[in-house]
């Protein structure tokens, strides 16, 4: 679904990623960490073409993401990032709607599909009683879940989430990646999530993608690359691995 | 207490069925007949509802009627301008005055006045640019290597402002005394200049304006969300900003042209608006279309009959009703 190959992206004189290649199939999460500064937002950003490359090629179901326009882009992308406030009022039914704009035409209004489509969107995120309430009224943790939602509702097939449980209290962190997996599993999305949560990132993600300095330091599934040892490399820290008794996941506790 | 005072601005401001949307659009479409009607009885001169003397007529027809209609158009144009800017900046506050805009197309207006005198659609032209030129300006100056800066944006707005204020109060001294009067009040805002082909260049401009903004409403619903959300949900955000700084300027050029800058309509009519049917530009585009007309219209009915038979200047009553209203919406709104 998704290809990236020999990614370099320089800002002036420093580079901020560095040789970077993976690939993302249908109904697989691939986390992606590092720490702050690691260059993970600016990749996420490439990817939907927001900030431009320096060289290498991104690819979207076959196509170069440079021969597409937004509103492809769009088709295929959902964007889930840490929510800036609008100044005006604006309903949280309204707020989810917008995310149906590549399927309205000119002059468009939504038809009965995107209705339903963004209602489903947000029962899913837990919002339904929300529909009427006003976008500044939200708790920041709420706001999170109706981004999600919008996310939901443009039917996009690839979502890129940027620590998208960041505010968000500990039942709807697991909300948040279950429903993302559920996706995953029976409708073929497939997602990139930037945390900082390994636990989590263990517990759901097919593939994790470990990042340092803008260049991949680890690739493979949980088990293999959460390791005292790249963990040390990337965070500094030293952790504790054993086995979460619930889920048979690799856990990771940090040692303080 | 505190969550009571919540749940009850959320009821008075829930808005946004389309039951409502209908009836605010026919309460507006109403008003704006009945202002019309009424305008174009009152004046220094009452005119009655039939039976007009000849004389009468001609008032009717060659006086009041273009003033009326000129009225109507400029203050669509303004509203749907600053409907608009509003959008694209994600701040309710912006303004074709306060980014320059109007400021802008005043002085191409006086310098086509002072250079090109014989061809009257020099002016209109030249306000044109002089919008285009100030709203180029302003975004240049705004820009900044992280994208665009809304505080950074205003502040360039008013830096634009008033540098073109000081360079039109020092052209005015090259205007020979017997103009200067006609000038002052023109710069206020004054439509008793009003000319057929003043009218037909500010209406086509208002139409076009309107079409436009309210075919590219959806994409400035996301983009008052953000511009980062709108470049993620598909707008392609750089076509949009140029078209409604393009379309500003149309409009605002067109307007200024023919009734100098009147203020306040691109802000305060907009924010009405908003609170009656929501802030969707679908509806607020064109609602803000027709509310501007009622708005300037009768504000313009008040500058010709308050001190009869003498005029106050239009800007002068918009902002007059604008700024009270202005500071009573911010204080309601924060």
């Amino acid at each position: 679904m998704l290809k990236v190959a020999d990614l370099y992206i320089r800002y002036g004189y420093s580079e901020v990623i560095r040789n970077v290649s993976f690939e993302i199939r249908g109904g697989q999460i691939t986390a992606l960490l590092g720490a702050n500064g690691a260059g993970k937002t600016t990749l996420v950003r490439a990817v939907n073409g927001t900030i431009p490359i320096t060289s290498g090629e991104i690819g979207i179901d076959g196509r170069q993401i440079d021969s597409m326009t937004r509103r492809e882009i769009a088709a295929r992308i959902a964007v889930v990032a840490q929510e800036n406030e609008t100044r005006f009022p604006m309903s949280v039914f309204e707020f989810v709607l917008a995310g149906r704009f590549i399927h309205g035409g000119a002059f468009g209004w939504e038809g009965d599909e995107d209705i339903a489509v963004a209602r489903k969107a947000l029962e899913e995120c837990d919002l339904a009683s929300y529909e009427t309430r006003f976008m500044n009224h939200l708790s920041g943790g709420e706001r999170q879940r109706v981004v999600l939602a919008r996310a939901l509702a443009t039917g996009a097939k690839i979502l890129l989430l940027d620590e998208p449980t960041a505010n968000l209290d500990l039942a709807h962190q697991a909300m948040m990646f279950r429903l993302v997996r559920e996706r995953c599993d029976n409708e073929g999305f497939s997602a990139i999530v930037i945390t900082h949560d390994l636990n989590l990132a263990s517990e759901f993600a097919d593939e994790i993608i470990l990042l340092k300095q803008g260049s991949i330091l680890a690739t493979g599934a949980p088990e293999e690359v959460l390791n005292a040892d790249s963990l040390q490399e990337i965070f500094g820290v030293r952790v504790l691995l054993d086995e979460n008794p619930a889920s048979r996941k690799v856990r990771v506790t940090t040692v303080y | 207490m505190k969550k009571v005072y919540q749940a009850r601005t959320e009821k008075k401001l829930r808005p946004r069925s389309f039951s409502r949307a209908i009836q605010v659009g026919i309460v507006l479409i109403v008003l704006l007949f009945i202002v019309l009607t009424a305008s174009t009885l009152l004046g220094s001169e009452r005119l009655p509802l039939f039976d007009l003397s000849e004389q009468q007529r001609s008032i009717f027809y060659d006086v009041r009627l273009p003033r009326i209609l000129l009225a109507a158009s400029v203050g669509a144009s303004l509203a749907v301008a600053g409907a608009g800017l509003q959008s694209l900046l994600r701040n309710p506050l912006a303004e074709p005055y306060l980014l320059g805009v109007s400021n802008g197309a005043a002085l191409g207006t006086m310098l086509a006045f002072i250079f090109f005198d014989r061809f009257e659609f020099s002016r209109p032209v030249m306000a044109f640019v002089g919008a285009a030129v100030a709203s180029f300006a302003v975004y240049q100056m705004a820009r900044s290597r992280s994208g665009m800066n809304v505080e950074r944006l205003v502040l360039s707005g008013v830096i634009v402002t008033t540098f073109l204020s000081s360079i039109l109060v020092m052209m005015t001294t090259l205007i020979d005394a017997g103009k200067l009067r006609s000038f002052t009040f023109w710069l206020l805002g004054d439509l008793s200049q009003a000319t057929r082909n003043g009218f037909y260049l500010s209406l086509g401009a208002a139409i076009v304006g309107t079409v436009v903004l309210t075919w590219q409403a959806r994409a400035l619903n996301l983009m008052m969300i953000g511009e980062r959300d709108a470049f993620d949900f598909g707008v392609e955000v750089n076509r949009v900003r140029w078209l409604v700084f393009g379309v500003a300027s149309l409009v605002v050029g067109a307007s200024v042209a023919a009734s100098g800058s009147v203020g306040y309509v691109g802000l305060i009519v907009p924010h009405l608006v908003r609170m009656s049917a929501g802030s969707d530009n679908r509806l607020v585009v064109p609602f803000s279309a027709v509310a501007g007309a009622i708005f300037v219209v009768s504000a313009d009915t008040v500058a010709r009959t308050a001190i009869a038979p003498r005029e106050l200047p239009v800007g002068a009553v918009t902002a007059l009703i604008g700024a009270p209203l202005f500071i009573y919406l911010l204080r309601r709104g924060s």
